[in-house]
């Protein structure tokens, strides 16, 4: 079995799972010479291009500015500086529609060009002679970010220091249409060989492999022509498909090896650079020529003249596609990137920047827009197209249904968007799309839970800190006071203080004998006039009531009930009452009488027991109970319906009704009612009296 | 002017759903073609009357549910399940059969469970299994093949016999289905299956002129042409191979290893391949996607359970043929088995290397 250096020497080349053949439609734009792009009205800089932070800004509105004078130094790791194209005033900083996705502005410095393109002075380094740091520091002054579409800061990924076995020059270019590092091979093959050497120095890889999709056989020429006196650099020709270019695949592709899960490419002793990036460091290093221009293939069949362009960094979108003769049709569609990953452009004021290798215009006849999409029938043609090995339908139904567990199980953060997937769907699905939502769906709630996590520890230690502080004031107060004691004891001073203290103690119990004696003859005498009050309301009462006891209970007014009296008169005049009516009325009115005095004593009766038991002296209490005086009215006010109703025998329907009674229980005047029992007492009398007789 | 915003990729290949569900359906044709030829026109009186229904059952079930019909419809879906049922039932079953299954395919299996792509039983198994077992008369009342049917019939007789129950001239379908010698014929599984049971060796049964070669006279030919569509389908890369393969290879193995335990009860492995609805089923009806296995590994389990399930019942079970008890049998188990046979991810460990 022959280790794997020695498979990869004898030219062996693997394979990845899944991957689509899409139309490469690269003749369109590979088969002329590149061009270069005319210097345009105004440059678009946006001071971040890459992956990272932007640098701290030099310039300011209004400067002059020479070629390759940085706009930005690098401040920190993460930055990178941007460059001035071309010579030229800075017009404007300012937030500008940005080369992404979203779209979203970023500030861009806007760039107008004088024409003389002056370069600033360059300072050529001699590769041969400086050293590592030299060279790392060029790179990163330079601007140099990976050009294959990530835009990785180039000098923390060949500055590292784990040991590295192949360098890996990724020059598949597998997305169709593009064949900008196509053409770069076939016109500056040489000068790629020295970026790539640089590369080597800083590495010490034990191999280079330079992988080449096989439909570029003229660039791979080019390639091995350029390489055959370095013993270590292998060509390999890759076979085409999509996406052996994603830097898993290729080395999957070139090596067998797989990237472990949550590591980089490095931990297994590989570094990948692009084709367009070794060429950036090449001329950087040897020729002082910072990252200021890239070549962009500019194609789709809305352009008379697609082709490679050397566009400066900045150009506007729209000014690449007139250089090419654009005509677009309504709905047009402008892609930058190719049909794969590539994104669409809001505005064509959307400057190139160092990750821009295509600016796609396709008509609607060559790349329909996929806007049926119907549900998804899990024929996983999906899977097999997936470079990852993933599910995508599973990862659909779970990203539909919000599972972000799942999504997770299921591996979600492994897929590399490459759109294969969504290629192959025959349901139209854009998986793709989906995934992105649910990822960011993920990372939001990871940051969500991330900063309940840091909140809740932020509190919990300020509930320890304030323990603690708590703690530490009681301990502090405890060992003063037991210091002070201490002290106290020495200098002799206890038995004075005690002395004091039993002074103050006598003082305060002899006020406290005196005062008692005084406020009890206060409150003797306060119960005296009290006793002398209620005796002087209790005769007035009896009087009242002997003159006349039942008017006084039916008057809300009267300001003393007794209602003992009360109940005993109420029973007194029922009695009599219902005397009266035995006497004079027919069975029926009798019956309906007594039914309605019935349910008056059933109220009354109500009413007492559930008032509460008051004491003998209630009598006294200036105060009168308003529900007993409530009772009473009720009581004379039935009295006096009775009375009538023994009066009028011949409307016996007006009292008929029960329910009508008692709601008209409340109505009447009570006074009149209180005159009204009165009269019908005073007659009851009268008949009992005659029937005595 | 306004440029169209739209999410990556901005490619796709040209074959939508629509058109895999017509070249399953195309794929079918020699098998029906010869199906007419062997049986009968009552195959395509069958087909129009179960394409009809379930149109119809479709366009009511998602106007109901507030669907584009006739987008949707255009799908194909409904008429590949309408297709694989009336290409399923006797080719002189009465109409009711055929348009009882293929509505209840089409809005209780399919569209109840939430229509095209959510359905957890293929829809023309379901039907057949619930016309089976309500009315099992008429689902095994297959005429023998032309060949060596007594009577034989016209496209007219046909038109009647499904109607009426009666051909033309007055025959009953039990008198249809006697065979030249006037015996009722059934089909070669049913004729085996009964022979066995009374006792019969194989050989004994195997002089019936039901059997020709080592299948059954003409669904020997109706096997091998759904075989030559399968095929095309796999060459098309519609199907994966994995389960047709995975179907046929476990039922030959079974059947080899019974029949050569005992080679007097059990039929032989060639018998059982090409007798019965087997080509069909492996092809056309087990490789559903919306219902069977989806991982790779999956599709082999799923097969090779579909192939078991079908060697018993056929051999042990109460039923002659056992594909669609089989198949509704696998589509259960389908969650289970996507489930525990996930792929291994870039980059990720096998599951049994993590434990």
């Amino acid at each position: 079995m022959p280790s794997l250096f020695q498979q990869i020497q004898a030219g062996k080349v693997w394979d990845f799972h899944g991957g689509i053949h899409p139309p490469t439609r690269k003749q369109q734009s590979s088969q002329k010479p590149i061009a270069v792009m005319p210097l345009p009205d105004r440059l678009y800089i946006p001071l971040r291009q890459h992956i990272g932070v932007a640098g701290v800004l030099l310039v300011r509105t209004g400067d002059r500015v020479l070629k390759g004078q940085p706009l930005t130094a690098a401040d920190n790791s993460m930055a990178v500086p941007v460059h001035a194209p071309t010579s030229g005033i800075v017009v404007n900083i300012a937030p500008h529609t940005s080369p992404h996705p979203s779209a979203m502005p970023e500030l861009t410095l806007t760039l107008e060009p004088d024409g003389q393109d002056e370069w600033r002075i360059r300072e050529p380094l001699n590769f041969a002679t400086c050293d590592n740091l030299t060279l790392l520091n060029r790179i990163q002054e330079s601007g140099i970010a990976g050009m294959g579409g990530a835009g990785f800061p180039t000098h923390l990924k060949v500055g590292m220091t784990q040991p590295v076995d192949y360098l890996i020059i990724n020059a598949v270019e597998c997305e169709p249409y593009i064949s900008a590092d196509d053409l770069l091979m076939q016109e500056a093959a040489t000068t790629i060989v020295k970026g790539i050497d640089i590369l080597c120095r800083l590495l010490a890889p034990k191999a280079v492999l330079i992988g080449i999709e096989d439909d570029k056989p003229i660039a791979t020429a080019a390639m091995m022509a350029a390489c055959n006196q370095r013993e270590h650099y292998y060509v390999r020709s890759v076979p085409s498909k999509y996406p052996s270019g994603g830097e898993k695949q290729l080395i999957q592709l070139l090596t067998n090896k797989e990237v472990p899960n949550g590591r980089r490419p490095v931990d297994i002793g590989i570094v990948m650079q692009n084709v367009g990036t070794a060429f950036a460091v090449a001329q950087a290093v040897l020729d002082d020529h910072p990252l200021i221009s890239r070549i962009v293939t500019v194609t789709g069949d809305t352009l008379n003249q697609p082709q490679n362009m050397l566009a400066l960094l900045g150009t506007p979108v729209s000014a690449l596609l007139d250089a090419c003769g654009f005509q677009p049709e309504a709905q047009q569609r402008v892609i930058m990137g190719g049909p794969m990953m590539g994104f669409t452009l809001p505005d064509l004021s959307v400057p190139v920047v160092k990750t821009t290798n295509c600016i796609l215009a396709p008509t609607a006849t060559e790349l329909p827009a996929a806007n049926n999409e119907i549900e998804c029938i899990r024929c996983s043609s999906c899977a097999d197209a997936c470079p990852a090995s993933l599910l995508p339908q599973q990862l659909l139904w779970y990203s539909k249904a919000k599972d972000s567990t799942k999504l997770q199980e299921y591996n979600l953060a492994d897929c590399i968007e490459c759109g294969a997937c969504a290629y192959v769907c025959p349901s139209e699905i854009p998986l793709v799309q989906y995934y992105r939502v649910a990822k960011a769906e993920i990372r939001e709630q990871q940051h969500e839970a991330l900063k309940a996590e840091q909140a809740k520890a932020r509190f919990e230690a300020r509930n320890a800190r304030l323990e603690q502080e708590k703690q530490q004031r009681a301990e502090r107060n405890q060992q003063l006071a037991a210091t002070r004691k201490q002290q106290q004891q020495a200098s002799g001073a206890d038995s004075t203080v005690a002395d004091a203290l039993a002074r103050i103690k006598a003082k305060q119990a002899q006020s406290l004998s005196t005062e008692p004696s005084d406020k009890m003859q206060v409150q003797a005498q306060r119960e005296l006039k009290k006793q002398q009050a209620r005796a002087y309301q209790q005769d007035k009462a009896d009087a009242s009531q002997t003159i006349a006891p039942a008017a006084d209970n039916a008057d809300n007014s009267s300001p003393a009930v007794n209602s003992k009296a009360a109940s005993v008169a109420a029973a007194l005049a029922r009695a009599k009452a219902k005397k009266a009516a035995q006497a004079n009325t027919g069975i029926s009115t009798d019956i309906i009488t007594d039914t309605a005095v019935e349910v008056t004593e059933n109220s009354v009766a109500l009413a007492v027991t559930t008032s509460p038991a008051t004491p003998v002296t209630s009598a006294d209490t200036i105060a009168p109970d308003p529900r007993k005086a409530a009772v009473a009215a009720a009581l004379a006010r039935a009295k006096a319906r009775q009375q009538q109703q023994v009066q009028t025998p011949t409307e016996p329907a007006q009292a008929n009704n029960n329910n009508a009674a008692i709601n008209t229980v409340t109505e009447p005047d009570p006074r009149k009612a209180a005159i009204a029992a009165a009269i019908a007492r005073a007659k009851a009398k009268k008949q009992a009296d005659s029937e005595n007789s | 002017m306004s440029f169209k915003i739209a999410s990556s990729p901005h490619q796709h290949n040209q074959r939508s759903t629509a058109q895999i569900m017509r070249l399953v359906t195309l794929a079918c044709l020699p098998g029906i073609i010869l199906q007419a030829v062997m049986f009968g026109y009552g195959v395509i009186i069958q087909l129009a009357l179960a394409i009809i229904t379930a149109w119809c059952s479709e366009a009511l079930i998602l106007r109901l549910r507030n669907k584009p019909v006739l987008a949707r419809l255009k799908d194909n879906s409904a008429l590949l399940t309408a297709v694989l049922l009336a290409i399923a039932i006797p080719p002189y079953a009465p109409w009711w059969l055929i348009v009882i299954g293929t509505a209840f395919a089409i809005i209780m299996v399919k569209q109840l469970y939430g229509g095209l792509g959510n359905n957890i039983f293929n829809p023309a198994m379901a039907a057949y299994v619930l016309l089976l077992v309500s009315f099992p008369l008429q689902m095994t009342q297959w005429l023998p093949p032309l060949s060596l049917q007594s009577i034989s019939l016209t496209p007219l007789d046909a038109v009647c016999s499904i109607f009426s129950q009666f051909s033309c001239s007055g025959f009953s379908l039990s008198q249809l289905q006697s065979g030249i010698d006037g015996i009722s014929m059934a089909t070669p599984l049913d004729t085996l299956r009964t022979d066995l049971n009374r006792g019969l060796t194989l050989d004994e049964s195997w002089q019936r002129p039901v059997f020709f070669a080592f299948a059954g006279t003409g669904w020997l030919w109706l096997n091998l042409a759904y075989l030559a569509g399968g095929l095309l389908l796999i060459q098309q890369k519609i199907i994966s191979w994995r389960i047709p393969v995975a179907v046929l290879g476990s039922l030959f193995v079974l059947a080899a290893v019974s029949s050569l335990a005992s080679s007097d009860t059990f039929a032989g492995p060639l018998f059982h391949l090409f007798s019965g609805g087997t080509m069909l089923a492996a092809f056309f009806i087990a490789t559903d996607p919306v219902s069977a296995s989806t991982t790779d590994k999956g599709r082999l389990y799923y097969g090779a359970l579909i192939g078991m399930l079908v060697f018993l019942i056929r051999n042990f079970g109460g039923y002659p043929d056992a594909y669609a008890f089989a198949i509704l049998l696998a589509n259960m188990t389908v969650p289970l088995i996507d489930y525990y046979t996930r792929p291994r991810t870039y980059g990720h460990r096998a599951r049994s290397e993590l434990k």
